[in-house]
């Protein structure tokens, strides 16, 4: 019985999917809407037991699951954390969920883990060594990753490429795929001065498995330029809703999902972003 | 030895020192305070997953201190691992050498029943025995018997009344908090945590089944005044117990 239904969720629809949070529980399975797959924090499910391993293991019967690590520290200068690599794969192991995915950043260093994703200077350096830890946990967990691109706030005087350029290489050396933030797009190129459609124009759509929505806050730097923040905590502004119909004219149908991890809304709110991200699914190929 | 990520690192957690050098805006000027957004995210969100942790001593001291005091305790001890629901371990030791906590000596022992409850609601899952099975053994058996403990169980001795001060911050009809020593039993009889208050010779009787002494030893150990059938209801509506394995002789 269980073994049909993971068969069926080998991949993730392209359909909308949202990060999902326990107090929305009873709300996702009594009505979905157009909610097709669900994402996790794969830190919150590393405990040994208890509820919320049971409330996903039910889940996991019911829609595909898409585990997104915020941990694993790829960009790191420091080897990864052998510990955390294999907590990892155990979840990987007994979930065995649609799809994996991480982000091009670093949290780490030494046995501190800071709790952010921060930032890279795009240079052959990193990118070997991003290249290194993406194949090691490729290897280790058997699986695909997804890599996200990140929001930046900043520029590293010593990268020597531009982002897009970074990530495509990522993927030609690891065979990894990439999970394209269309909010960190916007994000970042409101705080580097650069165009999002160009970015988009350029970015290999081919590798793209998950496409990823949500909010962000508005500030200014210390000479009055937007500072946007990848906050997660409000609906998608309708210039990402604008780059996103792009993405899909490029890209066709891509599983789709709302991230919403603060301030977190009532179901009805986080289910009307999906379905606005569904309406628009629908208008282009699958 | 210096790293980039260590200098960034060391910045970050300390907004006293300067911004690393090498990081800009798109006009090639100072980050400034783009980097700021990085130490904020940082600081923001590690003393959302403290308040999480620890929301009676939040309680307690009241939310704007509670924020200043995990900032100080977030640069002393940052996590060392990115499972976050057990970040705070080191926060009962914090709060016994933090100077303007001093003169609330209860709040490092309760802080060791938050963290004892979050551990308790992540613990593994056990299948606990039917009552029926320790009531029907006959007395020479279960004496001889050893009991094994469910993971999520988890014991505490205090000399404060730390089940009723976590009660009062919790619920709006608990009684009044008398100023005694408590000893606490966390049970999970499913998936919710609770901290069940202990008699008597309790915590010595718990104490030394968990250490995989035979009944008849912890009920030795327990001493004069104890009550075993309430310290039994306990255990059993709790789900404590998972397994009985009898006397070394059978």
């Amino acid at each position: 019985m269980l073994d049909g239904n993971r068969r069926k969720f080998d991949h993730l629809p392209n359909r909308p999917g949202v990060g999902y949070k326990p107090q929305h529980y009873s709300d996702i399975l009594e009505n979905p809407g157009a909610v097709e797959w669900l994402e996790i924090h794969a830190e919150n499910y590393m405990g040994d037991g208890g509820r919320p391993i049971a409330q996903l293991r039910y889940l996991a019967e019911q829609f595909p699951i898409s585990v997104h690590g915020v941990g694993l520290s790829i960009g790191g200068e420091r080897a990864l954390d052998a510990d955390h690599l294999a907590r990892l794969k155990h979840l990987l192991s007994w979930l065995n969920p649609a799809s994996f995915s991480e982000h091009l950043a670093w949290s780490t260093h030494g046995n501190h883990f800071l709790n952010d994703l921060l930032p890279l200077p795009y240079t052959d350096a990193t990118l070997t060594r991003v290249a290194d830890h993406i194949s090691q946990v490729q290897e280790v967990v058997g699986r695909q990753l997804l890599l996200e691109n990140p929001s930046t706030y900043l520029a590293f005087d010593a990268s020597e490429m531009d982002e897009v350029e970074f990530l495509r290489e990522v993927v030609a050396r690891t065979g990894c795929g990439l999970l394209l933030d269309v909010n960190n797009v916007f994000v970042s190129a409101t705080n580097q001065k650069t165009d999002p459609i160009t970015y988009l124009n350029d970015f290999p759509m081919d590798a793209v498995g998950e496409l990823h929505l949500g909010g962000h806050d508005k500030d200014t730097d210390d000479h009055g330029a937007p500072l946007l923040i990848d906050s997660h905590g409000c609906e998608v502004v309708d210039p990402v809703w604008a780059l996103y119909a792009h993405t899909l004219d490029l890209a066709g149908a891509r599983p789709t999902l709302i991230e919403w991890d603060t301030d977190v809304p009532d179901w009805a709110t986080l289910a009307a972003q999906a379905g606005r991200a569904d309406a628009l699914l629908a208008k282009v190929a699958q | 030895m210096s790293s980039e990520q260590g200098d960034f690192i060391t910045a970050l957690l300390d907004p006293d020192l300067t911004v690393p050098a090498g990081l800009s805006d798109p006009d090639g000027r100072p980050a400034g305070r783009r980097f700021s957004v990085y130490r904020n995210n940082v600081a923001v969100s590690l003393t959302e997953a403290l308040k999480a942790a620890f929301p009676v001593i939040c309680k307690l001291v009241g939310d704007e201190f509670f924020e200043a005091m995990a900032g100080v305790y977030l640069r002393a001890h940052p996590p060392k691992t990115p499972v976050l629901m057990f970040y705070g371990v080191d926060m009962p030791e914090f709060l016994a050498g933090f100077e303007p906590v001093a003169h609330l000596g209860y709040l490092p022992d309760i802080a060791r029943l938050e963290f004892a409850l979050r551990q308790s609601y992540h613990a593994a899952d056990a299948t606990p025995i039917d009552p029926e099975v320790l009531q029907n053994l006959p007395t020479d058996q279960l004496m001889g018997s050893t009991l094994q403990l469910a993971h999520s169980a988890r014991l505490l001795q205090s000399e404060w009344p730390i089940c009723a001060l976590w009660l009062a911050n919790t619920n709006d009809d608990a009684p009044k908090v008398q100023m005694q020593a408590q000893d606490v039993l966390i049970t999970r009889p499913e998936f919710d945590p609770q901290p069940m208050l202990l008699g008597t010779g309790a915590a010595a009787f718990v104490e030394a089944l968990g250490k995989g002494r035979n009944f008849g030893d912890a009920l030795k150990t327990a001493g004069k005044g104890f009550d075993l059938s309430a310290a039994l209801a306990i255990l059993l509506t709790g789900g404590v117990i998972t397994k009985i394995s009898k006397g070394a002789d059978t």
